[in-house]
């Protein structure tokens, strides 16, 4: 099986006149018409997935995914009820939206499935996978939009989607319902009278839409802060699409864009464009933010407000001391916290610490030195003996058996020695020692580059000589 | 006729976690229990009212959200399953709820006087919203009184929270005014928690009681200064302070029902009885009666 990808994206509107009025306005009409050109051209580009991240289905845990292999209802909008009523029998991908709320928990998201008879799928979906899929040819999911979710969760929300996409080799559709500007007329207003609300949501609009004609996604995802605030009415969420659709497509610039309607329905901006992802253009890439690819907390969760997502769950400490050791303090199993890493490669601690914590992209270690796992024997062996009479000892292999350890913790994360990105090293004597360290580093982390900085100390906890205290970056997941 | 009459108005939260705790017959999850100081506040509220005779419930839902004017059930019944969209594993509830559908026109055709966007909802499809039903069935498990069911206009999205509760203060005073017009005794309810910061996770089991508490201090702070406000009559500071409350407790007053029930109930002078306050997934919730009846307000 070849690698899954994405094949292309679209942009719809999400209200219901397109299904239910499209002759009552001309643009109305052209919307509809657009979005008969987007189902035949998904039809003809032998697409087997559709992917929808809906703006009008919002959730507070986490992400939510329609896994009802066949939800049916009859749908009507809370707004223009009026307008008739919307019957749909959707054929969803349930095993895709299983694996994609599987790789959701792997990358850090909350997420859950969802699958009840009854259970209503929102405006912006029934509208799109109608007009889009409609004889329900290829199989859907449906992603919900979470209301405190920033940047950084919607972006590890999309790559854990593509994981499951490459991993099961499909060919993928992602699919935004959305309005541009959102405001609508807040009184009932005659068909033949729609238009964009403002003239300020107007220019807007047409401004992401000369970038999304571009291909120039990414930019529009990083305009997505400045768009909600000057397009988009509070409603429940953010001007979040856009980060997601970016994020399935690696936060590329260099899209070939077209749109192919862009009209008002009852003032909001609605508009129909189709990304594919053949390359076109520049293409540069000011990526503003961090490329976060593991989930552990949201910065700037409701703007302006104290909470702090970032707060470290404090550590359940179960673990207690061992015997003590015959040269040396008592040995401790590794702490078990949220977001501990620990390994049985690695030799146990002397202290009620864990191996190693990710925190967001970051991976940080407690201080390596080069004891061994199981047997605690120390590779060069002991700086001194159990009466504290000194012994000659071997740095260079107390170092590399200090890598050695390094290596394990970072395997049982997942990842490499490759990812280390900086450095402390404690040497009890620097004198002696420096030479033989620095070779081995030389020869070891020397290869990977990370920044470092030696300290001379006056002793560590067991009879050891070297230990070092690493930075990594996280590996995306487990 | 004789004249009209409110004989209540209830602060009535409807997060769906009340309804899946009580197990009702109705709703399809099983829950073990849990938020029993809130059920219990409903209980309290329910013994409140059981001796007072009334034809009807207006209520007002924030879960119900309109963009275009504030609308109003239109049909005489509405049979249907109501699943939350945000909550499916606890709320999947079967509805059967007549509407006073005399009582709707005669609220929305004051209101159209009065200037306001209004539309009936008579669309036999249309599927009632979680809130409503949620403060539906524990104000009145029985259902065995028919509601007049308002949506909750989003124009403090639109606006601001200042222009929302001038909208909804006038919604309040045809509210009042139709009742009284119309002969017939009513409890009004407006259905929303106080400060709204949800918790973004969710334990294994919903109802384990060890995860339940306020957001934060400053929730708590908030929800406390509202009660205080409810407990001594002094309706009209909250009326004054419904900004900042709305604001810094991102309270779900932001849907106008607490603004719109201070209204109808003339802004009243005398004590409401804080019959429960509990949290929900971090929220705050009190449930509160304004005894209406028991004041000269109640007939004017
Ligand atoms: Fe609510």
């Amino acid at each position: 099986m070849s690698e899954g990808e994405l094949i292309g994206s679209y942009i719809v509107p999400v209200h219901p006149h397109t299904v239910l009025a499209p002759e009552q306005n001309e643009g109305w009409g052209r919307l509809r018409t657009a979005y008969d050109d987007a189902a035949q051209r998904i039809k003809e580009s032998g697409a087997d997935l559709l992917i929808i991240y809906s703006t009008t289905w919002p959730s507070i845990i986490g992400h939510q995914i329609i896994a009802d292999p066949n939800p049916e209802w009859v749908m009507v909008d809370h707004d223009f009820h009026e307008l008739g009523s919307i019957p749909y029998s959707f054929n969803i991908d349930e095993k895709f939206a299983h694996a994609w709320n599987e790789a959701n928990e792997k990358r850090g998201l909350k997420s859950r499935t969802v699958a009840y008879h009854g259970f209503p799928i929102d405006v912006g979906s029934v509208v799109a996978l109608k007009l889009l899929n409609p004889d329900n040819a290829i199989p859907a999911v449906i992603v919900s939009s979470n209301v405190y979710a920033n940047r950084a969760e919607t972006t590890v929300l999309a790559k854990a989607c593509m994981d499951v996409v490459k991993a099961t080799g499909r060919k993928a559709i992602a699919i935004t319902a959305m309005s541009l500007s959102n405001r609508m007329f807040t009184k009932p207003i005659e068909p033949k009278d729609d238009r964009i609300h403002s003239l300020k949501d107007d220019e807007w609009n047409l401004k992401i839409l000369e970038l999304l004609g571009e291909g120039r996604l990414e930019d529009v995802g990083q305009l997505s802060r400045t768009i909600h605030r000057q397009i988009r009415v509070n409603k429940v969420v953010a001007f979040k699409p856009m980060w997601w659709l970016s994020g399935m497509n690696s936060n590329r610039n260099n899209l070939t864009g077209q749109v192919l309607a862009y009209e008002a329905l009852h003032g909001a901006g609605g508009a129909v464009v189709h990304l594919d992802p053949t390359p076109s253009g520049a293409g540069d890439i000011e990526y503003d933010e961090d490329d976060v690819e593991y989930f552990a907390g949201e910065r700037n969760v409701l703007d302006g407000d104290q909470s702090d997502h970032q707060e470290i769950d404090s550590v359940n400490v179960e673990s207690k001391p061992g015997e003590p050791q015959e040269n040396g303090p008592a040995l401790w199993d590794p702490t078990e916290g949220k977001d501990s890493v620990n390994s049985a490669a690695a030799p146990k601690p002397v202290g009620a610490y864990p191996h190693a914590r990710r925190v967001g992209d970051l991976l940080y270690l407690s201080g390596v030195g080069p004891r061994q796992p199981g047997t605690n024997a120390i590779p060069g062996g002991p700086i001194h003996d159990a009466d504290g009479k000194p012994l000659n000892y071997d740095i260079k292999a107390q170092t590399q058996a200090v890598v050695d350890n390094i290596t394990r913790i970072l395997e049982e994360a997942g990842g490499t020695i490759n990812d280390v990105l900086d450095v402390t090293s404690f040497l009890v004597d620097m004198d002696r020692d420096f030479q033989g360290y620095n070779e081995v580093w030389a020869e070891t982390l020397g290869q990977v580059g990370p920044t470092r900085t030696t300290l001379a100390i006056r002793a560590l906890p067991t009879p050891i000589a070297v230990e070092m205290k690493v930075i990594a970056k996280a590996p995306p997941a487990e | 006729m004789s004249k009209g009459e409110i004989v209540a108005g209830c602060l009535a939260p409807h997060p769906p976690h009340l309804v899946y705790a009580e197990n009702p017959p109705q709703n399809e999850p099983i829950a073990e229990g849990g938020w029993e100081q809130l059920r219990w506040g409903y209980e309290r509220l329910r013994e409140s009212l059981a001796g007072v005779d009334y034809d009807a419930i207006v209520l007002l839902s924030p879960h119900w959200q309109t963009y275009v004017g504030t609308h109003f059930l239109g049909l005489p019944n509405f049979k249907s399953l109501s699943v939350d969209p945000v909550f499916p594993n606890l709320f999947r509830y079967h509805y059967d709820l007549d509407i006073d559908v005399e009582l709707a026109q005669q609220i929305h055709d004051r209101a159209a006087d009065a200037g306001l966007a209004v539309a009936m909802m008579k669309n036999p499809d249309f599927r009632v919203d979680y809130g409503a039903i949620t403060t539906g069935h524990m104000f009145n498990p029985s259902w065995d009184k028919p509601l007049v069911v308002i949506s909750s206009n989003r124009s403090r999205d639109y606006y601001s929270v200042e222009v929302m509760q001038e909208m909804m203060i006038e919604l309040g005073r045809v509210t009042r005014e139709a009742i009284l017009a119309s002969g017939k005794k009513v409890v009004v309810i407006a259905s929303n928690s106080l400060s709204h910061r949800h918790f973004t996770t969710e334990s294994a089991i919903p109802e384990d009681m060890s995860k339940e508490h306020i957001a934060s201090h400053a929730m708590h702070l908030w929800d406390m200064r509202m009660i205080e406000y409810f407990r001594t009559g002094q309706a009209q500071r909250i009326l004054d302070e419904m900004p900042e409350f709305t604001e810094q407790a991102i309270a779900e007053s932001d849907g106008g029902g607490l603004s719109w029930l201070l209204s109808t109930l003339d802004v009243p002078t005398y004590p409401g009885i804080l019959h429960g306050y509990g949290t929900i997934i971090g929220t705050g919730n009190a449930i509160v009666e304004w005894p209406a009846r028991n004041h000269k307000e109640a007939s004017e």
